[in-house]
């Protein structure tokens, strides 16, 4: 049985504005100039938009400083903030509120000048009582703690880890926007850069970029007539298992392993339909991570599964064809971008990194530290 | 127990600073709680009482960070009683703690406030 909100709406509008640096640009300008690229693109006059969601790491009250910088009154707004995952969460729920009749066309954005503003990640958490004591080095700790275990575990290897970075640096070498375009990347160049939190290098983690980016969503009967070819979300699913790293039930396992056979479920769907991964790759463990815990290679099998190249240019399954968080661009909270890559591989406008006959993409938004996951899928007027 | 005022945090705090590591444990499951709270995470009994730790467990995750001021560790431990921790090993040089090693817990004073460190048990 399909269930109710499968296909019932669609991205219809994307935009990024500031990607990489963006020295004079404010958060809430990188967020909203993004906005106006993103209706334009979808040819929708600001005034219709009813419907705000957002999340950034510097305001509190995201929702309502969107609203009141365009000057739009939202009848319906959402400021969930689940980390680098919200936005997947934003499409969700936008699309409960589109089909529900709450709002008519749902804008999600969000925008970040941490590059040019502090030169490093911007935490956005308060301090964890039982963590925060022990001085760790956050988020980047988390991710090398999990790693840790994975390979104590599984017997992944540092070179494994490499080819996660190598893979997202071939593909942003195909996308002129990506940050770290034109600066090839070996395996060997990874396994000598310098350790940061062991296993981790400095080339095992994201970028600190600026950025902004935003999208539009509409119900499918308008999706139809609007100026670009429509994504329409298929299926999405969140979970949550904790907060803090050291509360992770199992450092090997993400919650994605609940939250991706559910949004499989919703579109109908498996692996196998899927032609684009995008997964939040802060660090270089977590594509080896969400890959086994999404279904596409069996648990433990993700540092062999992306190795020899199978997630690069020309592999067998397409990943994070941007450059991903390592290579194109990261200002803080990347889920955004996992959608507006999405969107353009579905409409065919990816130029040398086109994903051949690509009519579903599947995306996973991280948040926190490997804590909260949110699937998503979306596919082309041929999928409904 | 009578003197000490708060939640379970505060409690945990003042054993710290009396010297003690002390844990909750239900008395109905036996399950032990560490951070400590107001009810068992996940089936809720909130008859909480708290036990002595036995301060040894096993290192279940391990890195190191290198910085200019040279290397720390950090880790997660996972007590004999079941629950896991954050805390770092100590003792040794930092990058020769491995998961799956025995620990043992003492209390130190960090920062003005008393916290749980490892050392690897011989």
């Amino acid at each position: 049985m399909t269930h109710p909100i499968r296909g019932k709406t669609a991205v219809v509008g994307i935009g990024t504005f500031g990607c990489g640096e963006a020295p004079g640009w404010s958060s809430i300008e990188l967020m909203c100039q993004s906005a106006v690229l993103a209706l334009a693109d979808a040819g929708i006059p600001l005034h219709e938009v009813d419907g705000v969601f957002a999340a950034t790491a510097t305001h509190a009250f995201p929702t309502m400083s969107v609203a009141e910088y365009l000057g739009v009154k939202p009848r319906y707004f959402d400021g969930t903030n689940v980390g680098g995952s919200s936005f997947e969460q934003h499409m969700l729920n936008a699309a409960l509120a589109l089909d529900a009749g709450l709002c008519n066309v749902a804008l999600i954005c969000y925008g970040s000048n941490q590059r040019t503003a502090s030169g490093k990640l911007v935490p956005l958490s308060e301090p964890q009582p039982f963590e925060t004591p022990y001085k760790p080095r956050m988020p980047m700790n988390a991710y090398a703690l999990a790693a840790s275990r994975h390979m104590h575990q599984y017997g992944t290897t540092r070179e494994q880890l490499a080819e996660v970075a190598v893979a997202a640096r071939a593909w942003a070498n195909l996308n002129p926007e990506a940050f770290m375009h034109g600066k090839p990347l070996s395996v060997a160049d990874v396994m000598k850069s310098r350790l940061i939190s062991d296993p981790l290098t400095v080339l095992d983690c994201c970028l600190v970029t600026d950025g902004g980016a935003a999208c539009v969503m509409v119900r499918a009967d308008r999706a139809k007539d609007c100026a670009q070819t429509p994504a329409y979300l298929l299926g999405a699913a969140g979970a949550n298992w904790h907060r803090t790293i050291s509360m992770m039930p199992d450092l090997t396992v993400t919650a994605c392993a609940e939250s991706g056979p559910r949004a499989f479920a919703m579109a109908g769907m498996t692996q196998a339909d899927v032609d684009l991964v995008m997964l939040y790759d802060a660090f270089t463990i977590n594509p080896i991570l969400f890959l086994e815990d999404l279904g596409f290679c069996p648990k433990g099998e993700g540092g062999r599964f992306v190795s020899g190249g199978r997630i690069a240019p020309g592999g067998e399954l397409a990943v994070n064809t941007n450059g991903g968080g390592l290579s194109c661009v990261h200002p803080g909270m990347y889920g955004m971008y996992l959608i507006v890559e999405a969107v353009r591989q579905l409409r065919g406008q990816a130029g040398a990194r086109q994903v051949k006959d690509c009519d579903v993409a599947l995306l996973n938004g991280n948040g926190g530290t490997l804590s909260s996951q949110i699937t998503a899928l979306l596919g082309t007027a041929a999928t409904l | 127990m009578t003197d000490i005022v708060g939640g379970p945090e505060a409690q945990f705090r003042a054993f710290l600073k009396q010297g003690r590591f002390m844990i909750q444990r239900s008395r109905s499951t036996g399950k032990h709680v560490y951070y400590p709270r107001v009810a068992v995470p996940g089936s809720g009994e909130t008859d909480l009482e708290w036990v002595p730790a036995a301060g040894t467990g096993t290192v279940y995750a391990t890195t190191t960070n290198r910085t200019r001021e040279g290397n720390t560790n950090l880790a997660i431990i996972e007590l004999d009683e079941g629950p896991r921790m954050m805390s770092r090993v100590e003792g040794v040089p930092a990058e020769t703690v491995k998961i799956g090693q025995r620990v043992k817990a003492r209390i130190a004073v960090e920062d003005a406030a008393e916290i749980i460190l490892f050392e690897v048990l011989a």
